[in-house]
């Protein structure tokens, strides 16, 4: 052993040889990717395992009045053809709905397509065969007569009575909308020196992932157990809502997601042809797998970010915001997706508009509608694009009327860094933020002062240079007041097992998943600075609702905070019961001894006392010389969750600069 | 449809099978030799996961049918692995963190390998505009740049 006598008490936690928290480490599972080893689920193959291919609608919105199958189930390699009826005997439909959006309705929504379709690319039946070359030609022997009927595409007239119903039963187009008034919007608007007015349009768009969402349904009848296999950011989740659809309980489901190629949100919901390929599994009694082609990704991948939003902000001559008002309309396809619903984006964008001022006046409106397009949901950074793009657009339109620098603006109204805690007028409560000292930095870093004044020189020239700053919130690790408290099955706790194994290596299961963004390597990186072992002898293991603990999974820029705290917990408590075990062996007390670098050592002066792979062996294979009573528990579980705040605020500022050597046709796009 | 038969080489070895006229280098790759390290992302040549060295030329796998394949010599990834021939690449992009969700990061490196055997010291316009077939959705591409021009430089400094 080579360990280097140290003082701990003269170095931070962070300067120990094994801290790695705030430092750059070599992620653990590279190798594996680079070398073409992953386990991605499109790799994924299992004895008899089947194909489904799905045949998908060609309209908007249609009346299905035939299915005819008998062709296609007679080609070579089918093994069934498979309507929206014929799977509804072992899948029940669901509400896309949470109860603390208040008056947010959805239509049921099937699997399979049952009747009628509402966008292009619903599927209208599933075609499972031996290979998927073998379902896709069987498809096109699958005749569907439809009856189209008139379909609702813009948003902008789909809230008119003269625009049909998508859902009669509904009564009207509108899933949702949220009103909001904070403090003395009239008045402050009266007694401001200008207002100014705009609106903001945002085309749809989609994550695209570059590997498609994949699934393997594998049903075990003789288990009774349904294993699914799936490309998914909330493995807890998909075994929540599968059970739930297919009568089964959460123990009879495992969700096992391994590599990820790429989520971004669009992976962090359960699409209806996902909900089929379970079903399928269930109904025929053998895996099936599911692999959207590129075309099905971007035409039943989640939409995101269709929105219209009016904004108006009032200013006073010495750049005092008075007041924000915004009216923002989304159209949301037919459906409220399931399980996290429709409505998050819109009451996100509500919550955030004027986010990081000071102005207490603010009158919100947003109406989400339905249509017959895609779905639209929640992707990543939910919401923040469009509040921010509107807030911050305002805020430039306001200067530019009263002649003030866009800097200036900002330094006048952002929230001061002193102010903390304190809450937006939308009632968001903020911990500790930084607008002004983040702005401050930022000006330094691009000499914001130096390139005014080129900008101004270059346009004597005619070359048109912009320079644009954005100051935002962002809403991460959000505890059960996002989707908990609405009745969501998704849980906003996470929970990490560490255990010390026979040689002195550390094992580590974590209810967060990995798709890329350093789940392992984080988690890896919190126990070896807790426990004091090095990196390389972390194994994590994650994505597994049969081998983890129970959590939310990643997402919302929660893995760190509230899984990497659960990690932490977890190994002070398994750093203390070592110690407890060394020191009975060494005839020590706790106190008086440390863990560096894989061994226990003197605290005061940093002395090797034994290596952790000694003091293991003792545990496991020798207890008998252990003193009477003592009880070494080298494996501990700690689970967490934030409570104190809903959510942890983050904030930020950007720089935008173009540059152009035509005059622009307009300054304020 | 009937099979034909087909013989190539595959990572050195010999490989002798019988295919349908319209399978894809790809999924041939991947369904029947189970190299599942080629990655399917697009399906139209699109997004470069799917690429592999065809008698030491880059191809997209998914648009070569497996029959044109016959005597040729294939290499993917799992062979420039094994065969060590990219593992000083493959530390430069574990070192620059080079991939996060790694789908893309095979195709990835397989161009970066081929621009590093035409030119020795490639500028940074080069790289990118040699990998520019090649879609990254997670990094935007700056450490893929760097690790791909610290391997350039390293290699020039051995003579290579």
């Amino acid at each position: 052993m080579t360990a280097v006598p140290l003082d701990p008490q003269a170095i931070s936690v962070l300067d120990r040889p094994n801290s790695y928290i705030g430092k750059t480490v070599p992620r653990p599972n590279l190798d594996r990717l680079m070398q073409g080893r992953g386990l991605y689920v499109s790799d994924i193959e299992l004895p008899r395992m089947a194909h489904v291919v799905f045949l998908r609608s060609p309209h908007a919105h249609a009346r299905i009045t035939g299915i005819e199958t008998s062709a296609a189930k007679r080609m070579p390699g089918v093994i069934a053809v498979v309507t929206g009826q014929e799977l509804a005997a072992v899948i029940t439909p669901w509400v896309g709905v949470l109860s603390h959006l208040k008056g947010l309705k959805s239509a049921p929504q099937s699997a399979i397509a049952i009747g009628r379709v509402c966008w292009q690319g619903e599927a209208v039946a599933a075609i499972v065969a031996v290979s998927r070359a073998a379902a896709e030609d069987a498809a096109e022997h699958v005749s569907v007569v439809y009856e189209e009927l008139d379909a609702v595409t813009d948003m902008r007239t789909a809230l008119d009575p003269a625009t049909p119903v998508i859902h009669p039963a509904l009564g009207d187009n509108l899933a949702f909308e949220r009103n909001h008034v904070a403090g003395a919007v009239g008045e402050a608007f009266a007694a401001s020196d200008a207002v100014v007015e705009a609106e903001f349009v945002f085309g749809r768009h989609t994550g695209v992932t570059l590997e498609p969402r994949a699934v393997v349904a594998d049903w075990n009848a003789a288990e009774a157990r349904l294993t699914i296999y799936q490309g998914t950011q909330a493995p807890h989740m998909v075994q929540n809502i599968a059970a739930l659809h297919l009568g089964l309980q959460e123990s009879q489901v495992r969700v096992v997601c391994k590599d990820v190629g790429g989520s971004f949100g669009i992976k962090v919901h359960i699409y209806a042809d996902e909900m089929a390929t379970y079903a399928l599994s269930k109904l025929l009694r053998r895996p099936i797998k599911f692999v959207a082609d590129r075309i099905e990704s971007f035409n039943t991948d989640i939409h995101a970010r269709d929105h219209r939003c009016k904004g108006k902000i009032g200013v006073r001559r010495d750049g005092t915001i008075t007041a924000f008002e915004m009216d923002d309309l989304t159209g949301i396809g037919p459906y409220s997706m399931y399980p996290r619903t429709s409505a998050i984006e819109a009451n996100q964008v509500v919550n955030l508009v004027g986010g990081p001022y000071v102005t207490k006046n603010y009158r919100a409106r947003a109406r989400v509608a339905f249509q017959n397009k895609n779905v639209m949901c929640q992707y990543r950074a939910v919401g923040h694009p469009i509040a921010c793009s509107v807030t911050e657009g305002l805020v430039d339109l306001a200067a530019m009327k009263i002649g003030m620098d866009p800097i200036e603006i900002r330094r006048r109204n952002l929230i001061a860094d002193d102010a903390y805690p304190c809450a937006s007028p939308s009632g968001l409560r903020f911990e500790q933020l930084s607008h002004h000292a983040s702005l401050a930095k930022l000006i330094k870093m691009m000499d914001y002062d130096a390139l005014r004044a080129e900008q101004a020189a270059l346009r004597a020239k005619n070359i048109h240079r912009g320079i644009g700053i954005a100051s935002f919130i962002e809403v991460t690790n959000p505890s059960a007041a996002f989707y908990g408290v609405g009745g969501a099955k998704i849980s906003s706790q996470d929970g990490v097992a560490v255990r010390l194994d026979a040689q002195g290596a550390v094992i580590c299961q974590t209810s967060i998943t990995e798709q890329g963004q350093g789940s392992e390597s984080l988690t890896a990186q919190i126990v070896g600075s807790v426990l004091g072992v090095s990196m390389d002898r972390v194994r994590v293991i994650l994505g597994d609702t049969d081998n983890t603990p129970y959590g939310g999974g990643t997402w919302a820029s929660r893995g760190a905070g509230i899984g990497g705290e659960a990690a932490l917990q977890a190994t002070k408590v398994l750093r203390r019961n070592i110690l407890d075990v060394a020191a009975a062996i060494l005839q020590s007390t706790p106190g008086e001894l440390d863990i560096i670098d894989n061994s226990v050592v003197t605290a005061a002066d940093g002395t090797p006392r034994i290596e952790l792979k000694e003091l293991a062996r003792i545990v496991y294979f020798r207890p008998d010389t252990l003193p009477p009573g003592v009880q070494p528990e080298l494996m501990t579980t700690r689970h967490f969750v934030p409570r104190e705040y809903p959510f942890a605020f983050t904030n930020g500022v950007r720089p935008h600069g173009w540059r152009s050597t035509r005059t622009p046709a307009s300054l304020n796009c | 449809m009937t099979c034909v038969p087909l013989s190539l080489e595959v990572n050195g070895e010999r490989v002798d099978a019988h295919v349908l006229p319209r399978l894809n280098l790809a999924d041939f790759l991947r369904e029947h030799l189970k190299l599942t390290g080629t990655h399917v992302g697009c399906e139209h040549g699109v997004c470069g996961a799917c690429t592999v060295r065809v008698n030491g030329e880059i191809v997209r796998s998914c648009l070569m049918l497996a029959i044109q394949m016959q005597n040729a010599s294939v290499e993917t990834i799992e062979g420039l692995s094994d065969s060590g021939e990219i593992s000083d690449l493959q530390a430069a992009f574990r070192d620059r963190n080079a991939l996060q969700c790694g789908f893309c990061t095979p195709g990835m490196l397989m161009t970066a390998q081929d621009l590093l055997k035409q030119s020795s010291m490639p500028d940074r316009e080069q790289i990118r505009q040699h990998l520019s077939g090649n879609y990254c959705r997670c990094t935007g591409y700056q450490a893929i740049v760097d690790a791909v021009e610290s391997t350039a430089r390293a290699r020039a400094g051995r003579g290579q």
